[in-house]
């Protein structure tokens, strides 16, 4: 008996053309709910473009994307955002003169964000919204920076760093999320902490995982994508995926 | 804009200690002081105001306005138009409906200039603000570059603006709630989203904040706090010209702001009345062998901005507060 | 209106778009280049035409002082770029506002103690005073041709430099990428100092040749700064291509406007660049 999954994002063909340069040329995304699709190519394979495209951060040339049943092509990033789709960033993204807590604390507001030109919100106390604060209090949990809540985001060490990258994504409560190079440039304890976390996202969202790191991807991946120079050269099962010729030819070499 | 410079939001309990010292002095100033520094008084608490306007629009939000005054102006020949000739007009309207004008002029202008970021921001508001400077300097039916006067201080009933003391009090009165309502809105939701939007505007919109509405409510609520100011100077001086909505008038606003410290409201009201207070100075300097200091005290003004830019950025509230940053270490 | 006016129109047009272009095109380069904000541009304006008129005086000879002036005014502005622009390159917008700002303080008290508070004529040259005659009554002065011609050539003379030369090519490379031009062995504070001084000798050169036409007065910086911004808003920051052509919309708008529309004439170059700012916030020709 098979599981069916189900459909939460899919990109159509989507380019981006740069004047002669085309940095992300057709691709098509599948993310389904309880899975891991990760996105793996060389540096200025389009990865970043890619899931820029996906974010609304940039107008893609041509293709569609979708996201649970809505066409989402030419979205702003916030109204992507708020319909469910949750980001982060490879070079850390975050609020550096605020506190951990904070940090998380205001992503998660966005949940609860009152009019700007509500005169009445003007007058409440963030501190007070509870629902704010359970959000808040969950995502940290889940991101393992409970201890660390009343540190400057800015003087946090790297790998806190990137934690609270994960956490500010997780407080939007996304049921879509587009991780880019979680792992990079952390030790081998929090790494693995970090894939552990992955792996316990999966099963309640449909994630996209841009990464280098090729053994995590292989602990992770449920499904796999390669590009190089903007195109898609393999997707599918990681097992065929590594197998696949031209893969190892572009990509992973000779250690195969 | 970046966060290059972290805002003393939360103020340090001895700052708040002196502040409310310095709120009892000037409550006790009127019994104290002679017309002449009543007058100078309520005008450096009217342009603290204005100067608080300025900061949530610059230091909270972190948007360099180079227009601000056209808003503060506005509101100033709002009142010069509502007030006959021969009588006053009544304050509990005239008051709102001048700060009205101001927060729909900022709310038409806002929501042409808040889509742009950066240099162009700085720059649009520039021009959108030398535009309404024109638009009444050409115009002789909106007074021209004579200006326009006030004959009669506003009508409140309940008491009389016409006394000079209550003129100051009332002046106080405001410059307060305008503080405490401020001080309320930055710890508020929309506050701490403006904040938000100072230190990493991307990310707020990746988080899926509306950055454009924030911004134009932030831009049109400064602009109406402006208008109050504005409003409070029409009556204050009787008088309004083209200079209010001006280039220069803009100009000092931000170094007022920027003098104090920004992000905090305190520091711009420390800032306005520093500043203040250094005009006067530069203004009242005595001639020596032949050369008049107070007549070129343009020059002193110029020199001490750029001194002020070069060694202290954080203004007056961030000199303080490194004072006691030291302080504390120092005691370890 | 009947076609010689409309020729003459125009032709004010051109002349008033190209001086504007001058002091857009100097003002765009340093921002896009070095991302430095000058409010003081308008400065360097006023003081060639100061200078214009004290060296016409001093020399008896326009072109002299033209030569002397431009090479005044560009030591000038190296000498200020490497006492405190170049300390300001990496700075808060803010901290730029409030320099160049105080700036134009200490630079109008300078002017107010070294040339005084009045007025002041420089007579056109013998060589450039006559008028092409139009019709009967009409005749058009060949120094405004002079004028458009002067900023014709300097514009010809940027765009050449900045496509054709080696110079120019390490100029464009600096706008995009400071470290790596460095790293490629260019000196980078050479080419900041270089187009700082000569946005000032653009700047400066306008307000000389402007000065038999347009007089010399205190504040009259601040007037030609507040246009162009306006231009270089519309043009895109930047891009010289955009200041050209933004600087020759907004002489045309302008010019017309004042001619067709006069009670709104003031405001017609703002709803142009309000226009603007709704389909394209970044300019017309952002780079």
């Amino acid at each position: 008996m098979s599981k069916t999954y189900d459909l939460l994002l899919s990109a159509h063909k989507v380019t981006k053309r740069f004047g002669g340069l085309t940095a992300v040329n057709e691709v098509s995304v599948d993310l389904k709910l309880g899975q891991i699709h990760a996105v793996i190519g060389p540096n200025g394979a389009g990865k970043s473009t890619l899931a820029n495209l996906l974010t609304g951060d940039m107008p893609a040339s041509s293709g569609h994307v979708t996201l649970k049943g809505q066409d989402i092509t030419g979205w702003t990033p916030e109204k992507i955002s708020r319909n469910g789709l949750g980001r982060s960033y490879q070079k850390t993204n975050i609020f550096r003169s605020f506190t951990v807590w904070d940090n998380v604390r205001l992503s998660a507001q966005s949940r609860s964000q009152p009019m700007p030109f509500n005169p009445l919100a003007w007058l409440q106390n963030a501190d007070a919204m509870q629902d704010v604060n359970q959000r808040a209090e969950r995502a940290i949990e889940l991101a393992g920076l409970k201890d660390r809540r009343h540190a400057l985001a800015g003087a946090a060490s790297h790998g806190e760093q990137r934690q609270l990258e994960i956490a500010m994504t997780l407080a939007t409560e996304p049921q879509v999320l587009l991780l880019d190079e979680p792992l990079a440039g952390m030790g081998v304890a929090e790494a693995d902490s970090m894939v552990q976390l992955l792996l316990r996202l999966k099963s309640s969202h449909a994630m996209m995982l841009v990464e280098h790191d090729i053994d995590a991807i292989f602990t992770l991946a449920d499904q796999l994508t390669v590009m190089v120079n903007g195109t898609v050269i393999a997707s599918g099962l990681p097992s065929a995926v590594r197998a696949d010729s031209s893969v190892q030819a572009a990509y992973l070499g000779e250690d195969h | 804009m970046s966060d290059t410079r972290a805002p003393l939001e939360t103020l340090p309990r001895s700052l708040n200690i002196l502040l409310a010292l310095a709120l009892l002095t000037l409550a006790a100033f009127p019994f104290v002081g002679t017309d002449y520094y009543l007058q100078v008084v309520t005008r450096m608490m009217i342009l603290a105001i204005f100067a608080m306007s300025l900061d949530l629009l610059q230091g909270v939000t972190g948007l360099v306005s180079l227009g601000h005054a056209a808003y503060f102006g506005v509101a100033g020949y709002a009142l010069a138009f509502f007030t006959p000739a021969g009588e006053p007009i009544s304050l509990w309207w005239s008051l709102p409906a001048a700060v009205g004008v101001s927060a729909l002029l900022a709310l038409i202008i806002g929501f042409l200039v808040v889509r742009t970021h950066g240099i162009y921001f700085i720059m649009v508001t520039m021009a959108f603000s030398q535009m309404v400077f024109y638009a009444f300097f050409d115009n002789k039916a909106l007074g021209g570059s004579d200006g326009v006067y006030i004959n009669f201080k506003p009508e409140a009933m309940l008491f009389d603006l016409e006394n000079k003391t209550t003129f100051y009090f009332f002046t106080l009165a405001m410059m307060l709630v305008v503080y405490l309502f401020l001080r309320r809105l930055l710890w508020s939701p929309f506050g701490r989203a403006l904040s938000g939007i100072r230190v990493n505007e991307h990310r707020m919109r990746a988080l899926g904040f509306g950055t454009f509405g924030h911004k134009l409510a932030a831009f049109t609520l400064a602009g109406a706090l402006a208008g109050l100011a504005g409003y409070l100077w029409g009556a204050q001086s009787g008088y309004v010209n083209p200079e209010l909505l001006g280039f220069h008038m803009s100009a000092h606003v931000i170094m007022m702001v920027i003098l104090g410290g920004m992000g905090n409201f305190a520091g711009a009201i420390v800032g306005a009345f520093s500043f203040e207070y250094l005009l006067h100075l530069f203004k009242d300097l005595p001639e020596i062998a032949g050369f008049h200091l107070g007549k070129h005290w343009q020059l002193w003004m110029g020199l001490f901005i750029v001194a002020l830019v070069i060694l202290a950025p954080r203004g007056i509230l961030g000199l303080f507060a490194t004072l006691l940053k030291s302080k504390e270490t120092g005691h370890e | 209106m009947d076609f010689i006016n409309f020729l003459i129109q125009l032709l004010n047009s051109v002349q008033y778009g190209l001086l504007l272009f001058m002091l857009a095109a100097g003002l765009t380069l340093i921002f896009g280049i070095m991302g430095v904000v000058n409010l003081a541009h308008g400065s360097f304006y006023m003081l060639g035409a100061y200078l214009a008129w004290s060296l016409a005086a001093l020399t008896q000879s326009f072109t002299m002082a033209i030569l002397i002036g431009t090479v005044l005014s560009v030591l000038f502005g190296l000498f200020l770029e490497w006492l405190l622009f170049r300390h300001f390159y990496k700075r808060d917008h803010l901290d730029q506002v409030l320099l160049t700002f105080g700036l134009i303080y200490v630079f109008e008290e300078m002017r107010s103690i070294l040339w005084g508070d009045d007025v002041h004529g420089v007579t056109i040259p013998d060589a450039l005073s006559a008028s092409i005659p139009l019709t009967d009554t009409l005749s058009y002065p060949v120094y405004r041709l002079f004028m458009s011609g002067v900023c014709l050539l300097l514009a010809l003379g940027l765009y050449l430099l900045i496509s054709k030369t080696r110079l120019g090519m390490k100029i464009r490379a600096g706008a995009f990428n400071h470290e790596m031009t460095e790293a490629l062995g260019v000196n980078i504070k050479l080419i900041h100092a270089l187009v700082f001084a000569l946005g000032v000798g653009l700047a400066t050169i306008a307000g000389m040749v402007a000065a038999p036409v347009s007089s010399v007065y205190p504040n009259m910086g601040s007037q030609v700064l507040i246009m162009c911004f306006v231009v270089v808003v519309i043009g895109g920051i930047g891009s010289v291509k955009g200041a050209l052509i933004a600087a020759l919309l907004v002489g045309l708008v302008d010019t017309f406007g004042k001619v067709l529309l006069p009670q709104v004439a003031g405001m017609l170059v703002y709803v142009l660049m309000a226009l603007v700012l709704l389909y394209k916030p970044e300019g017309l020709f952002k780079n």
